[in-house]
């Protein structure tokens, strides 16, 4: 049984389809899918060309969270819960710009998983930046010119917002981890209330490289600590990736072309000392550097 | 001749399979039998969805299905048995002078 | 059961007898009591197979119903101005997804400057979203359209979102004896909701489609479709209520002294006023008759035709203005009136809770009968506006 029908209109290689079939297939499809506008919105979800296998609603770009709390509380009353997950897929931009909702959600810890499919920017526009946008990115809202070097400020720590919300399983996974998604997906399941997970998808269009190196990048996002992959229960640290031998920014950086004018420039070598930092912060923070 | 137009602009499940993406790249994945061990790891990177693992002639294999493989070369990319290769399409197999 | 109740009770207790699923709404003045009697229904388990949830906001309340409604549940807010334009993505939204969400709305004048107090612009400014829009002249009124509300929204051949739209403090906190209705009557009424298409696992269907220019525009003919159907079924469900309650409200207009010369038009709660304002009139031998208007959307464009055909003069009483334009309803009418030509007076009252006494009402009445006074915005003080 598919669940996420082929035929989707996704770039080839789009990070966030792997993490997409990945998510339906460990609920065995038995769940509900609210997604707000957004790359998986238009790949999948035109009138006629319906990609999904399994209940699936677009309601509008700002309100995915308190859409899928409207559906868990009804399935309740209807008696319906057994039916499956209320499963939010929304992009960054959805999740922490525009997407209003979420702190209600949290708050009044409705039975959702909210999924935040991370794909660092608003790609289906055309790579405008998003508050998940990391610093230093090129978009085209953020362009590197002469004054600006991207993206102006760190990401939106979304996993912190959703812990200090109280909220019952909070992890960070990957798009090139297909294996840690099922697993947290699953376990996010077991557990009841409001649940966020927040998954790395890289994008080759907007990320500017080639099908063939998502994986590799997506791995070095893991390995220079930039992208903690990290799991919560209870607001407990429960595991981290660790990382044997941590690689320096520049790998991650400099194999994408939203990354390259920083490699241009003295102001842009300052910006990459300033995302190693970050790094650096990051493997201190999660204990993220396997011990010697 | 009226068209059916669904209230509210539902729509009924797994439509886009209708939709054949196969001849969106300029290359396709191919699987080398003998080298494939059938770990399922290229069924799961698979953006699209269209490696299988099936059972060839007693042999269980990954098997791409052309008609939607859009050539990204994921699959290729992970397969730890280097069975997994992207050749370019009879198509674009031109000679440029 | 005939009780002295204020309206936001009337409307509450209407509500409970309609038994929704899922009841959310964010608290605004004055629809807050409304919500407030609601909630403490629920609390005390009055509600069956009922969960009400205090939204964070009127656009999550909105939203939170659009994801019920779309799972199958029967659904319910109330909210009102600044509440109702936060909400209007949302409503847009669902009623293009076809979603039979029933609003209250206890109208209430738009910031800024801030004001609570009652006039019809909030409402007005939803009216283009494909929302049936009903506007109630007491709390009777309000009690008995909540059931009714249900069975057209939620009938196959409209499936649009319903909008009660009743006076804010004027109706909402008036004391004025209602007739409760018994949950026998409103059962035999109204069927349970049990929708063709939901959000199901066993049958899983895509919500909310987006649509290229090849298919977008039928979508939006098929809500126009529904809106003119939803006129016919309206219709019927008035005089089913008439005979399962024994009120008559009449259809989509009420006429009161149809063979008049000059007719007043109005909606909402001032029609009760207007209603003296007439008899007064008539007494002093001035031919003159009253169009309430219950349904603003679908617009009841034949009805008022005919009603109207031989008015030599009409009076619009406006309650909201299109700002560069004129008052909302005498713009309707005027398009709805198109090729007869009788005269139209407009004014534009009220607005922010600007208090409309009755002789105040009547001289102007009068006077537009008389050709004593213009169209326009009346009742307030003239000045000069300065930057200070």
């Amino acid at each position: 049984m598919r669940f996420f029908g082929r035929g989707h209109g996704a770039c080839p290689g789009c990070g966030l389809a792997i993490a997409v079939r990945n998510i339906l297939e460990a609920l065995e499809g038995k769940c509900f899918v609210v997604n707000p506008t957004g790359c998986l919105e238009i790949i999948s979800s035109q009138y006629g060309r319906n990609a999904w296998g399994v209940p699936y609603i677009h309601p509008l770009f700002d309100n995915a969270a308190a859409v899928a709390c409207g559906i868990s509380e009804a399935l309740k009353v209807l008696g319906r819960e057994d039916e499956g997950e209320v499963v939010v897929l929304a992009g960054d931009g959805a999740t922490a710009d525009i997407g209003l909702t979420l702190h209600g959600m949290f708050d009044r810890n409705h039975d959702v998983i909210y999924i935040c499919l991370d794909n660092e920017a608003y790609q289906n526009t055309g790579h405008q930046q998003s508050a998940l946008t990391p610093l230093g990115e090129a978009t085209t809202t953020t362009p590197a010119g002469k004054l600006m070097l991207g993206k102006i400020g760190r990401k939106k720590d979304m996993v912190a917002i959703a812990l200090a919300h109280g909220s019952p399983y909070v992890a960070t996974s990957s798009a090139v981890l297909p294996a840690d998604i099922r697993r947290k997906v699953k376990k996010a399941a077991k557990i009841e209330g409001a649940k966020y997970i927040q998954i790395h998808c890289p994008c080759v269009t907007g990320w500017g490289i080639d099908g063939k190196d998502v994986v590799k990048v997506g791995n070095l996002a893991i390995e220079t600590a930039l992208y903690p992959i990290v799991e919560f229960e209870n607001g407990k640290l429960l595991t981290v990736r660790k990382v044997k031998e941590r690689k320096p920014v520049e790998e991650y950086l400099k194999i994408q072309r939203r990354f390259r004018h920083l490699f241009t420039s003295p102001e842009g070598r300052k910006v990459i000392e300033e995302i190693q930092k970050i790094a650096d912060e990051n493997a201190l923070r999660y204990g993220i550097d396997l011990k010697k | 001749m009226k068209i059916r137009l669904n209230i509210g602009a539902i729509s009924e499940p797994l439509q886009s399979e209708q939709f054949k993406t196969g001849d969106w790249g300029t290359e396709w994945s191919f699987v080398d039998r003998e080298k494939c061990t059938a770990c399922r790891v290229c069924e799961q990177f698979c953006p699209d969805g269209c490696i299988e693992v099936k059972e060839i002639e007693g042999k269980e294999v990954a098997v791409v299905d052309h008609n939607y493989c859009k050539g990204c070369g994921v699959c290729a990319s992970v397969c730890r048995y280097g069975a997994i290769k992207m050749e370019l399409k009879e198509l674009f197999k031109v000679d440029v002078c | 059961m005939r009780k002295v109740v204020r309206g936001f009770y009337s409307v509450a207790y209407a509500v409970k007898l309609c038994k929704p699923n899922i009841i959310c709404a964010y608290p605004i003045t004055p629809q807050t009591e409304i919500v407030e009697n609601l909630a403490l229904m629920y609390a005390n388990g009055e509600l069956e197979n009922c969960k009400y949830i205090t939204a964070e906001s009127e656009f999550a309340a909105a939203s939170i119903l659009v994801g019920a409604s779309a799972a199958g549940a029967r659904t319910f807010t109330a909210t009102c101005s600044q509440g109702l334009i936060l909400m209007s993505e949302v409503l847009f939204n669902a009623a293009g997804m076809r979603l039979p969400i029933v609003i209250v709305n206890t109208n209430r004048a738009l910031s800024a400057p801030l004001s609570i107090w009652n006039d019809l612009q909030d409402s007005m400014a939803l009216r283009d979203a494909g929302i049936i829009q009903v506007y109630v002249e007491n709390n009777q009124e309000a009690h008995d359209m909540v059931p009714q509300a249900y069975k057209i929204a939620e009938d196959k051949r409209v499936r649009l979102p319903f909008m009660i739209c009743m006076d804010g403090y004027k109706l909402t906190h008036a004391y004025e004896p209602v007739d409760l209705l018994d949950q026998n009557v409103v059962d035999s009424f109204l069927p349970p909701y049990s929708p063709e298409v939901y959000l199901t696992t066993k049958k899983p269907v895509a919500f909310g489609c987006y649509a290229p220019p090849h298919i977008y525009m039928e979508f939006r003919v098929a809500m126009q479709r529904a809106m003119e159907r939803a006129k016919e079924i309206m219709e019927k469900v008035f005089a089913d209520w008439a005979e399962v309650s024994g009120r008559n409200w009449g259809g989509h207009l009420e006429v009161v002294y149809p063979d008049s010369k000059n007719f007043v038009i109005a909606m909402g709660s001032i029609v009760g006023l207007l209603r003296k304002v007439v008899e007064e009139l008539r007494n002093e031998g001035i031919s003159v008759g009253l169009v309430k208007l219950r349904t603003f959307r679908p617009f009841p464009v034949q009805e008022l035709r005919k009603s109207l055909e031989n008015a030599e003069k009409i009076i619009v009483i406006d309650r909201s203005v299109s700002f560069g334009y004129e008052g909302n309803l005498s713009i309707e009418l005027k398009s709805a009136l198109y090729g007869m030509s009788p005269e139209v007076i407009s004014f534009i009252l009220g607005l922010g809770g600007r208090d409309v006494p009755k002789d105040f009402l009547k001289e102007l009445v009068k006077n537009a009968i008389l050709g004593k006074e213009k169209s326009g915005f009346k009742g307030f003080k003239e000045f000069e506006e300065v930057i200070p």
